[in-house]
């Protein structure tokens, strides 16, 4: 429909969306009164899938379903999704901040010659027009920007939007258009799968640990390995002064020059809170210091603060989450 | 083989920004500049190409008023050979795509083999000017790169792009656009030798007018700067250690209501 917000869809390669598609669904709704539509690039969609855009609150899901679609390459989904737009002229084209929408969503926009928000923390009308907030410099100030024309295009960052709730009985219809895919210049050689931790990405996470030079070494990581698998949807990661001590692969690291991460709680140990490491991790929901420097600059954003040893601490904190959460 | 590398100054990490006079800008004045560090990979890298590969150029290229020309100096010692400075009001209130167009214009007169750049700038962290570019082209194009190889005879190059869960390695024929990411390498510092040399090199002014570029209205404009909200005082427990991490759980789970 014309005027109708769409969401790109980021799914986990296996047919269904991934669970950060609520938030943007569930912006895009509250931003649009409801006029949600899906746009889903894929080889296959399942059919639970389809269901579960439909029950989170999209009217419509595009279906543009290809084996040529896949591996991702923004040089063939993004002008396949730019022909989609101009034929159906949506008013805003969403998605959740991952490695390729970031790079999918910017492509798009050059193509349509439009405005890109990147990595926004809210969203707003005024009047006919959407507003944008985005943390800039180190996350030390916000931006509030906004477009000179529709579609308005922004990713949005993970963890911060109020997801859409699951509603049974609703369904979104499924068109597949007839789109026109661009040969692929780029070929994928091969994917090499990181070692699986049996824990959630960092910026997918609801609660994040993170050890920083207070974690003495590398083998120390395991007791916030253990303490984030009794922990629901908990994933650990690093300072950037453990990453560059070579005690955690650089995948790990939270801050500047890291992931970005937003989660429900976020728990540092031994991390002394430097400006680059609060640039990835200062819109937590709520925010835990354990160190023993009582100066360390950490508290002065924290919500709650422990003065201690973290090796005394995790562990009583691993006893007290085991007591709450087997109740 | 030609490389261009493309440069971002921006202000340092460690540094204070406030907002100025104009809520739409920051507080020039006390402000460290330095080249954003993702951009150092981005030459880091293209000067281990050179370093591998006989006859290679490497062209720093960077927006941005008359203040860049430090940023493109550091650049130059770090090994660049020579570098091309946009630089002209009209690109004032540029947007990621304004940039990205500007930035384009100079590559297809330049027609490099490789356009080297970071994965974002760590100013505004739009993280967009390296796709806009290779759209703009029509180039392919791997962001965010943790290694790469060009083929012996300079027509493709091997990268390894991070993604969720792993690394995905593709060929891409060249010309093309690689964004770095952490990880690719460590940047050297300049040498005295560099620093010294780096004034002989030759740094060209473009302006918009020499790219055929008219005057654009930015798509996405900047309404305001705003400090963050304060964040509500936290608090410190106090106590023995067992007792203390009792209380942060029942608060949490309490007061925070986070687990």
């Amino acid at each position: 429909m014309a005027g109708a917000f769409w969401c790109v869809v980021e799914d986990d390669r296996k047919g269904s969306p991934k669970k950060v598609m609520a938030e943007v669904i569930g912006e895009a709704a509250r931003l649009s009164g409801g006029e949600v539509e899906a746009v889903w690039v894929t080889d296959k969609a399942s059919d639970e899938g389809l269901k579960q855009l439909g029950e989170w609150g999209a009217k419509k899901v595009w279906l543009l379903e290809n084996a040529a679609l896949v591996p991702y390459r923004a040089e063939v989904w993004a002008p396949a999704i730019a022909d989609l737009a101009q034929a159906q002229s949506p008013k805003a084209i969403f998605g959740p901040v991952t490695s390729r929408q970031r790079e999918l969503i910017a492509r798009l926009a050059a193509r349509l010659g439009v405005g890109l928000a990147a990595d926004c923390t809210a969203l707003a009308m005024d009047g006919d027009t959407l507003v944008a907030t985005r943390p800039v410099y180190a996350g030390k100030l916000l931006s509030k920007v906004t477009w000179a024309k529709a579609p308005w295009l922004a990713t949005l960052r993970p963890n911060v939007f109020r997801p859409a709730e699951t509603q049974a009985g609703r369904s979104a219809a499924v068109e597949r258009p007839g789109v026109t895919f661009a040969g692929a210049k780029m070929k994928l050689v091969e994917r090499r799968e990181e070692a699986a931790t049996g824990l959630p990405e960092l910026t997918e996470a609801e609660i994040v640990l993170s050890g920083g030079r207070g974690m003495k070494g590398p083998e120390n990581y395991v007791i916030l390995e253990e303490l984030a698998g009794i922990l629901p949807n908990a994933a650990v990661g690093a300072s950037r002064a453990a990453v560059d001590a070579g005690w955690r692969p650089h995948r790990f690291q939270i801050g500047q020059t890291g992931r970005t991460i937003s989660p429900k709680l976020y728990l540092g140990f031994g991390v002394s809170g430097a400006i680059q490491h609060l640039a990835g991790m200062r819109t937590s929901k709520v925010i835990v210091a354990v160190n023993k420097d009582p100066e360390a600059p950490i508290f002065k954003i924290a919500d709650y603060g422990i003065v201690a040893d973290l090796f005394e601490v995790v562990p009583a904190l691993k006893e007290e989450f085991k007591k709450l959460l087997e109740k | 083989m030609k490389i261009l590398v493309l440069a971002k100054q921006v202000p340092d990490t460690a540094t204070q920004v406030k907002i100025s006079s104009n809520p739409r800008a920051i507080e020039t004045a006390g402000v460290t500049w330095i080249v954003s560090p993702y951009d150092e990979f981005a030459l880091e890298e293209a000067l281990r190409i050179k370093e591998k590969r006989q006859g290679t150029e490497v062209v720093a290229v960077s927006l941005g008023p008359d203040r860049v020309k430090e940023t493109i100096r550091s650049c130059l010692a770090m090994g660049a050979d020579r570098a091309i400075h946009l630089n002209d009001p009209a690109w004032a209130d540029a947007d990621t795509l304004t940039t990205a167009r500007a930035l384009a214009a100079v590559i297809k007169q330049e027609a490099p083999d490789l356009v080297l750049t970071g994965r974002q700038a760590i100013d505004d962290d739009m993280g967009a000017v390296t796709a806009q570019v290779a759209e703009i082209l029509g180039w392919p194009c791997a962001s965010w790169i943790m290694e790469e190889a060009i083929a012996d005879d300079g027509k493709t190059v091997r990268a390894g792009r991070q993604v969720e869960g792993g690394l995905e390695i593709f060929d891409l024929p060249l010309p093309a656009v690689l964004s770095a990411q952490k990880g690719l390498n460590e940047p050297r510092y300049p040498t005295l030798k560099g620093i010294m040399g780096a004034k002989k090199k030759e740094i060209r002014d473009v302006k918009a007018g020499d790219l055929g570029l008219a005057a654009e209205p930015p798509q996405l404009s900047l309404l305001t700067l705003e400090a963050l909200p304060p964040r509500p005082p936290g608090r410190v427990i106090p106590g023995e250690v067992k007792e203390a991490v009792r209380e942060l759980v029942k608060a949490l789970r309490e007061e925070a209501k986070v687990v």
